[in-house]
């Protein structure tokens, strides 16, 4: 219990972190599960996110504001898909892959180049920016609102992933590519679809996420990214529960280091257990088996 | 043309090159515009190398590794703690009491070196993750680059590390000839290795792995002789690159630093070594020089050109790069390498193909429609 105690700021923050991770993971999982593609550009969708957050509550008020940038990030994302995926549909996956990459390369200069490279600060957001006591440890009330919104955001998206006409399409894409484009499924409008979603969780997963770390920097998605991903692949690609699960646990593990004094080896201990988990189980926690066949 | 007369071409080439380097290197002075020029050669050849190593593993062997900063970090550091003169430690490693190493190696032993460290690693690296497939390949090998970077970073390190501070005040070089010469002694090795019979099974490897198992190969052999050579010549470069600098720190040798040179890899061609060379110059010329015009304000008479301030040469620059990934898939060069005769036939055709500029893309379109048919 003393355990418990000593580190429940770590803990709270953990979680907190764990759900924001979420959001971002289950972009990647989507993607992922359908294209077979990591889209590394994913993490910088996130970071344009926050940095629109910054403007946007210059230009307009802020009931505006985050709809109009939940609005413009999945514009954003499905335009990205539209020029820089579908071109390639048929080209080999390691071009997909570093079309992404130059996607991500492309964002985070154009980051560079609007804010100047300067750090810009997130605007507070009444309500989720105050401050709350839980349990006797001070924290923000987003550390308590971001795991209740993520496991509503992901019943949601069950329901639909299960019992909407979309979203058997999209199991059926996920399943078999080929197959599905043969029984009718407009794959273009699914795969659309599917990056629709993850950039509106990316847009919600941003504001949560800058509230809590305020600095949004042209580099500041890159990082955050690469550990959704890890989330996703620890849970097992292309499954959406497991995602978050692994989210919450990579969130977790990665603050209780940080407790324990260990912070230079935060980052390092989420890649140590990727290269664990893929070593040992490669399909991640939920993941279905994969049969190559020749 | 026989191979007698290709090969005395090549080293009078050469030679020449070297030539008008050594002698433009005297002649221009440091603060004139053109020393640019020597920035671009020096940080291309390096970059070239780099390139090339990487495309040895991504382009010839066709596994996606994306280490490449990760072995990089391990060679400039090598270099450099080896390299830093006794009396200079104490400044350097000055939250560390001068640090634990308290002798210097000379220049070529450390750089070698550099580059076994740089390959030791990969071999202990390559262990696990050689056994993953293409994309899970990628995300692990980035991973361990990331790793790599904590542990430089760590403050109980720092007496040989020097933590997260920067290392300084190792030796350098004096003339832009040292990373030339270097780097192209390093791509020859390479390329004699592409040339041989591992090479050939590297290619067999990257064409079809089920085939080339039955063919005899040793997957696994083949896979890790490749990533081992390839992280040595990185960390070469990375050595070479900390030369460069002067100074070096942990922190920026990140994943962005590896996508840099799978972009100079993609624009040059997967699989081909000259034209990773090729577009290592270009990549660096345009970032370090002709772009610059983007980032100053501009006025033509008292019109003033929008857009233009700092930074907006790397957006073009990377707009510029995204094109060429989605309309030329192939890059400069394809899988093709640089001859005599395919020089001398491009020029024969050049008037040609400047007539049929206009047409290309048309072409290009209908090339593609018959080759997904």
């Amino acid at each position: 219990m003393d355990f418990l105690r000593d580190n429940l700021p770590y803990i709270l923050a953990g979680i907190s972190v764990g759900g924001q991770y979420a959001l971002i993971a289950i972009g990647y999982t989507m993607v992922y599960g359908i294209l077979r593609l990591i889209n590394f550009a994913h993490g910088d969708m996130f970071m344009i996110a926050g940095l629109m957050g910054v403007y946007a509550v210059t230009w307009m008020p802020l009931y505006a504001a985050i709809p109009f940038v939940i609005v413009f990030t999945v514009i954003l994302g499905f335009a990205i898909e539209r020029v820089a995926y579908k071109p390639l549909r048929s080209a080999p996956r390691m071009s997909v892959m570093i079309s992404a990459i130059g996607v991500s390369y492309l964002l985070q200069n154009a980051a560079l180049y609007i804010t100047g490279g300067l750090t810009k600060t997130y605007p507070n957001i009444p309500w989720i920016s105050e401050t709350i006591k839980v349990f006797g440890a001070t924290t923000k009330m987003v550390t308590v609102v971001t795991p209740i919104l993520t496991i509503v955001l992901l019943v949601i998206l069950s329901l639909l992933i299960k019992y909407t006409k979309m979203g058997m399409a999209m199991r059926a894409v996920s399943r078999d590519f080929e197959t599905s484009t043969l029984m009718g499924i407009k794959i273009d409008s699914v795969i659309s679809i599917t990056f629709i979603i993850g950039s509106f969780l990316a847009a919600i997963g941003s504001v949560l996420y800058f509230t809590n770390y305020t600095g949004v920097m042209p580099t500041a998605g890159a990082m955050p990214g690469l550990k959704a991903f890890v989330a996703a692949v620890f849970g097992g690609i292309g499954s959406i529960p497991g995602a978050v699960i692994g989210a919450f646990i990579i969130g977790l593990c990665e603050n209780i280091i940080k407790g324990l004094g260990w912070t230079t080896f935060s980052d390092a201990f989420t890649f140590a257990l990727l290269i664990i988990i893929l070593i040992v189980k490669p399909t991640g926690l939920f993941g279905e088996k994969n049969i190559d066949k020749v | 043309m026989t191979k007698q007369k290709k090969w005395l071409l090549s080293c009078i080439a050469i030679a020449a090159f070297l030539a008008i380097v050594y002698v433009l290197e005297a002649t221009i002075p440091k603060s004139s515009q053109w020393s640019m020029l020597f920035t671009v050669l020096e940080k291309g050849s390096i970059y070239a190398l780099v390139a090339v190593s990487m495309n040895l593993v991504n382009g010839f062997t066709g596994l996606f590794s994306l280490g490449q900063a990760g072995f990089m970090l391990i060679g400039a550091y090598s270099y450099a703690i080896f390299t830093i003169p006794v009396a200079q430690r104490a400044a350097v490693y000055q939250y560390f009491d001068g640090g634990l190493i308290q002798f210097t190696l000379p220049v070529f032993v450390s750089i070698l070196i550099a580059g076994i460290v740089a390959a030791v690693f990969a071999f202990l690296i390559g262990l696990p993750v050689l056994r993953l497939k293409s994309d899970y390949l990628a995300i692990a090998t980035l991973g361990f680059a990331e790793i790599i970077r904590a542990i430089f970073q760590w403050n109980t390190l720092g007496p040989i590390t020097n933590g997260s501070n920067l290392l300084r005040k190792f030796a350098t070089y004096q003339s832009a000839l040292f990373p030339i010469i270097a780097c192209g002694i390093c791509i020859a090795i390479i390329c004699l290795l592409i040339n041989s019979s591992y090479g050939r099974a590297f290619k067999a490897i990257r064409e079809d792995e089920i085939a080339a198992e039955a063919m005899g190969i040793n997957l696994f052999k083949h896979k890790q002789m490749s990533f081992v050579i390839s992280s040595f010549f990185a960390g070469i470069g990375g050595a070479l690159l900390a030369m460069f600098q002067t100074t070096i720190q942990a922190s920026a040798f990140k994943a962005a630093m590896t996508y840099e040179f799978l972009l100079i890899v993609v624009i040059g061609g997967m699989g081909s070594v000259t034209g990773s060379i090729i577009a290592s110059y270009l990549f660096i010329a345009c970032r370090e020089w002709w772009l610059r015009f983007l980032d100053s304000e501009a006025y033509i008479g008292d019109f003033k050109v929008p857009l233009l301030r700092a930074g907006f040469r790397n957006v073009v620059f990377a707009i510029i790069i995204m094109v060429i990934v989605l309309f030329y898939r192939q890059g400069i060069m394809g899988t093709r390498e640089f001859s005599w005769e395919g020089l001398l036939r491009w020029f024969r055709n050049l008037p040609k193909n400047i007539k049929n500029l206009p047409n290309m893309f048309k072409r290009k379109r209908k090339k593609e429609a018959q080759i997904n048919e």
